[in-house]
């Protein structure tokens, strides 16, 4: 049997990617899923602290208008070794903020191939599919992967519950004086 | 009818995994592929080791050895590149192997029902009995995978 080759691509419009690195791996995103790129120093002060123990990789939510964006270790979500991250991707859907190492590049990708069925775990909920790259092959993330519609939820009640106590504990020591 | 279940004389490629012989139905079998560059990124599939390029195609590297003899590989010689899978959902697998490959005609036995789930069917060549390999219960992701899959992805993506 011969391995067929893929299919001749038809031309494609090309989509434009940011190469970013997590740990000294390099994963993809697609340019039009980030809305803003900041310096996590940028973010000091303007981040609530979050410690709800079954999302280990949320330390932190923003807020934004009247919601909040949840800070998503990049390296904690594929089990990588920790590593100093220096920038926050904030994406448009859902709420997440990713926390990532630096940029590597941006680039444009014509092609994207289905995650091989053998790969049959988190990384389908993690990844669109590869993308070969300069004979590289790069994962591209999906932004949904990063946070399910259930840790949202659990985030919101954990952040709500945060804030009112905040409140109540404001307004105590406001009775006591 | 699966090509087991005919009975008859098949073409088969022998493969090596340390010091064992196993057999694949040839016509599961793509090519033998030297070994080149495994691409690795995150992901929970243990059996899985990376991926390789072969023809613009990304192909998954899955070391059966470990499954079939209990222990790794040592040497990589060659990947034998084969499908898996039935209809739609078939997709190719690279299987490393520690020696040359052979391709024969056997007499195939069908598997019975107290063998291992990986065992398609027995062959005897050069005085050995040979297992053929049944590669959707060897490879992961035959079976509906655990918690959390997305919903299904085409075979193959635009952007």
């Amino acid at each position: 049997m011969q391995l067929p080759a893929p299919h001749k691509s038809h031309p494609v419009r090309a989509e434009q990617i940011i190469l970013f690195r997590a740990s000294s791996q390099v994963f993809a995103v697609s340019s039009s899923s980030v809305q803003e790129v900041r310096s996590v120093d940028s973010l000091a002060g303007a981040a609530v602290e979050i410690n709800e123990p079954s999302i280990p990789k949320v330390r932190h939510a923003i807020r934004r208008g009247d919601r909040n964006q949840y800070v998503v270790s990049a390296a904690m979500h594929f089990d990588l070794r920790p590593s100093p991250a220096a920038l926050i991707f904030m994406l448009r859907k859902p709420r997440v903020a990713l926390l990532v190492d630096g940029i590597e590049k941006m680039t444009s990708m014509t092609r994207l191939q289905a995650l091989p069925g053998a790969f049959c775990y988190e990384e389908r909920v993690w990844y669109r599919g590869l993308t070969v790259l300069d004979q590289n092959v790069i994962p591209v993330v999906s932004p949904a992967g990063f946070l399910t519609p259930a840790e949202i939820s659990l985030l919101d009640a954990v952040t709500g519950s945060q804030a009112l106590s905040e409140v109540t504990g404001a307004a105590n020591s406001g009775l006591s004086l | 009818m699966s090509w087991m279940e005919q009975l008859d004389t098949r073409s088969c490629v022998l493969l090596r995994l340390g010091e064992r012989r196993f057999a694949l139905a040839a016509e599961l079998v793509g090519e033998l592929a030297a070994p080149s560059r495994v691409f690795r990124f995150a992901h929970r599939t243990p059996e899985i080791d990376g991926v390789i390029l072969r023809r613009g195609r990304v192909v998954p590297v899955c070391d059966i050895a470990e499954k079939l003899t209990g222990k790794k590989l040592a040497q990589r010689r060659f990947y034998l590149i084969a499908t898996r899978g039935k209809g739609k959902s078939v997709d190719w697998v690279a299987l490393p192997v520690s020696g040359e490959c052979e391709l024969i005609r056997a007499d195939l036995t069908p598997a019975g029902e107290s063998d291992s789930p990986h065992v398609a069917g027995w062959l005897s060549h050069g005085g050995e009995v040979i297992e053929v390999l049944n590669l959707d219960a060897l490879t992961p992701g035959s079976e509906p995978a655990p918690s959390r899959l997305s919903p299904e992805v085409s075979p193959e993506v635009r952007a």
